[in-house]
């Protein structure tokens, strides 16, 4: 096989381009999707300061060395989970990824800053593990975009993760989940600004791109997430893929391109329903928000 | 050759040679959901797999909250 756009040979093919590229063109091929993206939606501008959400994942440490590459002013947010052996070992390869790069990491370990660990909520809540780790981190990475004086938040979401949620959405109707599901959110009073940059990119192409860059990323899967409906509806549409290259990425861009004018009226009445928090102060439709309830039933 | 999977880790031998599109298929794996890692390389599709190579089949699948 050979490589696209300059004919040498290939080393990885992305059948929804119909191409083939070499190392060189692909990781060109990356760059040009994020820079893409990041134009088409005015997600950020070079002298912001970027906080990138880092798990030490491919597709966070993707994105990072990308913004980097880039020339963007972009610093790191590990947040540790208190899952054990994993966190331990993701928290290691965030921490080289930034050594190696010289590259700024902050990081926020909740079992030390907060007294419980995700097993901890997870059982304490009765719910699954994901439910309670989404929501300690979409509220502490806001958080600490927020204190740290940050323009925008940036995460490591790539088109599977937005297929994947978007058909979870679809197949419940959460009319409310599809108006928020928006390649930027932008700032308002209590939230970053927060941008998915990876979103023209498979997780197939992000992994590509770590191993052709020779990032060195937690390759083992969340021993919490094992089974998870994310995960199933990943399986399906990477079923439906291999049959028609290029359905996920119709399925998403279609949803953002015919979809999402359509419930800018709700979005609109959602945030409308947005108040504060009277314990931490952050942005709820709740007297108490729902990190702090967790909080609060977790360490009980 | 040698065949390294994850989730769980173990290792397989099958024999070679072998179109790398094949060994995905006859693994049962979806090749959307997988890389194939020759020493340090990856390989496409078409690649022939020797008796003798050492290949990481890696998933590239991740869930969980994000």
């Amino acid at each position: 096989m050979k490589c696209k756009p300059c004919g040498e040979p290939a080393v990885i093919e992305v059948r929804r381009h119909r191409a083939a590229f070499c190392k060189n063109c692909f990781l060109h091929h990356c760059h040009e999707q994020v820079r893409r993206i990041i134009s088409s939606h005015s997600m950020m501008r070079h002298r912001e300061r970027v906080l990138v959400a880092i798990s030490g994942g491919k597709d966070s440490l993707a994105l990072w060395d990308i913004l980097l590459d880039l020339g963007y002013n972009a610093d790191g947010v590990y947040l540790g989970l208190g899952i054990g052996d994993y966190s331990d070992t993701s928290r290691e390869h965030a921490e080289k990824y930034a050594a190696q790069r010289g590259a700024k990491l902050h990081v926020v370990d909740i079992p030390a800053d907060h007294g419980f660990s995700i097993p901890d909520a997870a059982r304490a809540t009765k719910r699954v593990p994901c439910s309670a780790c989404g929501l300690s981190k979409r509220h502490l990475l806001n958080r600490a975009a927020l204190d740290g004086g940050y323009d925008v938040l940036a995460t490591g979401h790539n088109l599977d993760d937005e297929a994947a949620v978007l058909f979870g959405n679809v197949m419940q109707w959460h009319v409310g989940y599809l108006a928020r599901q928006r390649p930027v959110l932008p700032e308002t009073a209590g939230f970053a600004r927060r941008v998915k940059p990876l979103i023209r990119l498979g997780e197939r192409e992000s992994a590509a791109y770590c191993v052709l860059k020779g990032i060195d990323y937690i390759v083992d899967e969340c021993p919490m997430a094992a089974g998870n409906r994310h995960l199933r509806y990943k399986e399906t549409l990477n079923d439906i893929e291999e049959r028609t290259p290029g359905a996920k990425s119709a399925f998403y861009f279609q949803f953002l391109e015919q979809m999402l004018p359509v419930l800018d009226d709700v979005a609109a009445a959602e945030h409308d329903l947005v108040g504060t928090c009277s314990r931490c102060g952050a942005p709820s439709s709740a007297d108490v928000c729902a990190f702090c309830k967790l909080v609060e039933r977790a360490t009980a | 050759m040698q065949v390294h999977l994850h989730n769980p880790k173990r290792d397989v031998e099958v024999a070679g040679p072998l179109r790398v599109a094949d060994l995905v298929k006859s693994l049962g794996l979806n090749r959307e959901s997988v890389l194939v890692i020759r020493g340090d390389s990856l390989v496409t599709g078409d690649a022939t797999l020797a008796d003798d190579d050492v290949i990481e089949i890696r998933p590239v699948i991740s869930g969980g909250s994000r």
